[in-house]
């Protein structure tokens, strides 16, 4: 067992003690209905959070995804609902904002050393006073686009649906992983989030690839604003507020460490379906608010957080690798 | 083939090399040329311009003057990457590597070997095996780097940098955290890069390190090259005084011994037996009375800050015992040491003393309010008064008190630090090095007050590379190399020749 794998498996752990406990108590759980729900119900923000996975590993953060996804919302309700674009070349217009909007915030972050904390919080507010200004109100989208992705399921045998939000969110995913481990770029974020100064040195291109971590956040974020506009057939300017909050706590809760270099898109996954599964059962359950969600989100980043800190210190690595360097040294000189 | 080599050009040359920083020449007409297969070190102390050379050759910075060729071609590095791209690697002492990703990946990272359009793992881990089993290292290249000791850490940069076609590879200093059997593994290393006729400039201050690895030696000193030799033709005495600039003369000390026969017979102030820590330094014995000077000098890196740190409790020791008025205590902090009367002015005084946005007065009273706790509030009136006496007492160039302490010159912000330590009125002082980088004026005050503060009676540890300077004011002189205490020396017996010869272990 390699170290850097535990966070991995501790958020596996996780998430199968919930959904055995969630099974337990609700048949249900064993149904592809709720594989399906699961699904589409946490696709949105999931996307947004595989793209902050990427901004974390590399020692970044990103607080602007909640509002770029409310201002995709009014955008695009705006375009198809009330100007009546086309939803296609809208997507591409606003996907197309969303990455050059990312990518400022990462030249910002790279060229005028501002900390991004702080380039992102600007953002925010940014992205949140535009779609303010766009429309103070919800404006609902009647298009025969929108109806018929909301056609395109598949039914699973025993009624469970596989939705194309669904859909597009395992692609983010596996394109997410693929992007994370099989490139370059995506080994040059690990890099850069292990040691900054080492990658320059080891000829890591820093500048080209924060601009390019930064916009694939926001592109993400943006995709998961056109994701949450398919299901819910509106814009709203006052949606995903504090949701990047979640986000960052569920690529914690998945496992990659806030002080960057370690973590896992996979885990990411796991943790949102974590979330998701906590947040389903609380409904399905009815004797308890919803809002105990955040309680556990509350309990379950302590619980990570202090594990990270246990391996980030000497001794934990100790603990966890079993005694073996030495060996391992000894042997080899 | 050794003919061979001489009717080639040599790998790397430096002609007439010449670098300037505000206010000071770092490098000055410095040539230096490499054979292939040579393992050539460059020795110096502090600012002699060893770093300065080789940030040069590798377009960390750009020169100012003079021409480097690679194989015969002038070339003008721009970057580090740029230099690597021609063939010319470094590894530094802090590992520049990616402590979080594997060790196959810290060699392949940015050029991984593809397939299909994506990452070959398998090939990037295959591979990385192989580089280092040449080495005879065989390790899981799976592994996190950071689960690997320096050593072998330090042999993944290398193997990284060996691979992307090097001819040229700088080792700086790569040797300064390792044990002797890491050493070891290391040289075997470099020795089989010599084989490959790969020439490898070293930076060690380790004498024994030289002499073990090295074919030539490039003696720097104050940005200027000294000379150059054949390390079989260089005894160590002369290196040793080609690094510190000293012909061997007979002078010999002036500070008058009465002062230490008066004080032998009493119980010393600090007396520590067989001081270590694992790694740092091994053990040694000291005792320093009241109104003694006692002098610490050796190499760069031969543990003299080491023993001050040790001393003020910045590290801890692990084994050995303390003794202050010759009653048994430990030092494990430095607000234990301070609260024996100890105090302590630090080497680098821009990183570790001044604050250089505060004022004379606020950098002065520091020390002391600390010491006080700040509930305990220094009246202005009572701080106005501290801060005048010391500016007079130790006649710091300043108009007012009020001055920030950045716009005094290095004398002055040294007199300041030693200020901070004397109205807290500490019964010990180890001073690190207090007059590197001052002007002579100023020098000679420093030692004035230094010796009027040891016949004040307090007890004095003086850290210098200056071996006129400890001559001249120490009582004893306490010797060191490579992390050991080698020799004490008394009396008529501290001058710089002898010291010379204790450094150099003849």
């Amino acid at each position: 067992m390699k170290s850097r794998f535990i966070p991995l498996l501790m958020t596996f752990i996780v998430f199968a003690a919930m959904y055995l406990f969630a099974y337990s108590r609700f048949s249900s759980f064993g149904s592809m209905r709720i594989v399906g729900n699961l699904l589409r119900d946490n696709a949105y923000w999931g996307i947004a959070a595989i793209g902050m996975t990427f901004v974390i590993i590399s020692g970044g953060i990103d607080l602007s995804v909640g509002s770029v996804i409310a201002f995709t919302g009014v955008f695009c309700a705006l375009m198809i609902g009330r100007n009546g674009w086309d939803p296609i070349p809208t997507f591409i217009v606003m996907l197309t904002i969303g990455t050059f909007f990312g990518a400022t915030m990462g030249m910002l972050i790279h060229y005028f050393k501002i900390p991004p904390f702080i380039a992102t919080l600007s953002g925010l507010f940014l992205a949140r006073g535009m779609a303010y200004v766009l429309s103070t109100e919800s404006i609902r989208i009647d298009h025969p686009f929108y109806e018929s992705v909301s056609k395109l399921v598949y039914i699973f045998p025993d009624k469970g649906r596989f939705t194309f939000v669904a859909g597009a969110f395992l692609l983010v995913l596996f394109i997410g992983i693929f992007v994370a481990h099989f490139t370059r770029f995506g080994r040059n974020v690990y890099a850069m989030g292990g040691n900054p100064d080492a990658a320059l040195l080891l000829g890591v291109p820093t500048g080209r690839t924060t601009v390019m971590i930064y916009a694939l956040s926001s592109f993400l974020a943006t995709f998961a604003g056109i994701v949450l506009s398919l299901s819910k057939q509106s814009g709203d300017s006052t949606i995903a507020v504090g949701l990047e909050l979640d986000v960052i706590a569920a690529v914690v809760i998945g496992g990659t460490l806030l002080t960057g270099g370690v973590g896992y898109v996979i885990g990411t996954f796991i943790a949102v379906m974590t979330l998701g599964t906590i947040q389903t059962y609380l409904t399905l359950d009815g004797s308890l608010t919803p809002w105990w969600i955040k309680i556990v989100i509350g309990v379950l980043l302590f619980g990570f957080v202090g594990l990270q800190k246990l391996l980030s210190s000497r001794q934990g690595l100790r603990l966890f690798s079993f005694g073996r360097d030495r060996k391992e040294l000894q042997q080899s000189a | 083939m050794t003919t061979n080599l001489q009717q080639m050009p040599p790998l790397l040359e430096v002609r007439g090399l010449t670098k300037m920083f505000p206010a000071t020449i770092a490098l000055s007409e410095v040539d230096f040329s490499l054979r292939a297969g040579d393992v050539h070190v460059l020795v110096g102390e502090n600012g002699a311009g060893k770093s300065t050379l080789i940030k040069l050759i590798t377009g960390v910075h750009r020169k100012d003057g003079g021409t480097i060729l690679l194989e015969g071609k002038e070339i003008d590095p721009r970057s580090p990457r740029h230099a690597q791209e021609l063939g010319i690697s470094t590894v530094y002492q802090e590992v520049n590597l990616i402590p979080t990703l594997s060790v196959a990946e810290n060699i392949f990272l940015g050029r991984q070997p593809m397939r299909w359009g994506m990452i070959n793992m398998r090939a990037v881990e295959r591979q990385a095996k192989q580089l280092l089993q040449d080495f005879n290292v065989d390790i899981d290249v799976t592994r996190n780097l950071s689960s690997y000791s320096v050593a072998i850490q330090q042999i993944v940069a290398i193997v990284r940098g060996v691979s992307l076609s090097v001819k040229v590879l700088i080792l700086d200093e790569p040797t300064s955290s390792l044990d002797h059997q890491e050493v070891e593994m290391l040289f075997s290393v470099i020795r089989s890069l010599q084989e490959r006729g790969i020439g490898i400039i070293l930076i060690t201050h380790f004498l024994d390190q030289v002499y073990a690895i090295a074919n030539r030696v490039t003696v720097l000193r104050n940005g200027k090259k000294i000379n150059e030799h054949l390390i079989s033709e260089l005894p160590r005495v002369q290196l040793i005084t080609e690094m510190l600039g000293k012909e061997l003369t007979q002078d010999t000390h002036s500070r008058d011994d009465t002062s230490t026969s008066k004080n032998t017979n009493r119980v010393p102030f600090l007396k520590v037996n067989g001081f270590a820590r694992k790694g740092t330094i091994e053990p040694f014995d000291l005792e320093i009375r009241q109104g003694e000077i006692v002098g610490l000098a050796g190499l760069l890196g031969s543990g003299r800050t080491e023993v001050a740190h040790l001393i003020f409790g910045i590290k801890q020791n692990d084994s050995g015992e303390a003794y202050v008025h010759g009653k048994p205590t430990t030092i494990k902090s430095p607000r234990q040491a301070i609260r024996h009367g100890f105090g302590l002015c630090p080497e680098d005084r821009k990183v570790e003393g001044i604050i250089g946005d505060l004022s004379v007065r606020e950098n002065i009273i520091l020390a002391l309010q600390a010491k006080m706790g700040w509930f305990n509030y220094l009246s202005r009136q009572k701080q106005n008064e501290l801060a005048n006496d010391m500016i007079k007492a130790l006649s710091i160039a300043t108009p007012n008190a009020e001055k920030p302490v950045k716009e005094l010159s290095g004398g002055n912000q040294q007199k300041v630090i030693l200020a901070r330590w004397l109205i807290s009125n500490p019964d010990f002082l180890i001073l690190d090095e207090p007059t590197r980088g001052i002007d002579v004026g100023a020098h000679a005050e420093i030692i004035q007050i230094i010796k009027r503060l040891a016949d004040e009676g307090k007890a004095m540890l003086i850290i210098s590379s200056e071996l006129a300077e400890i001559v001249a004011y120490s009582d004893r002189v306490m010797i060191l190399r490579d992390r050991k205490k080698v020799r004490e020396l008394e009396g008529d017996d501290v001058n710089e020749n002898t010291i010379m010869h204790a450094i150099a272990a003849d």
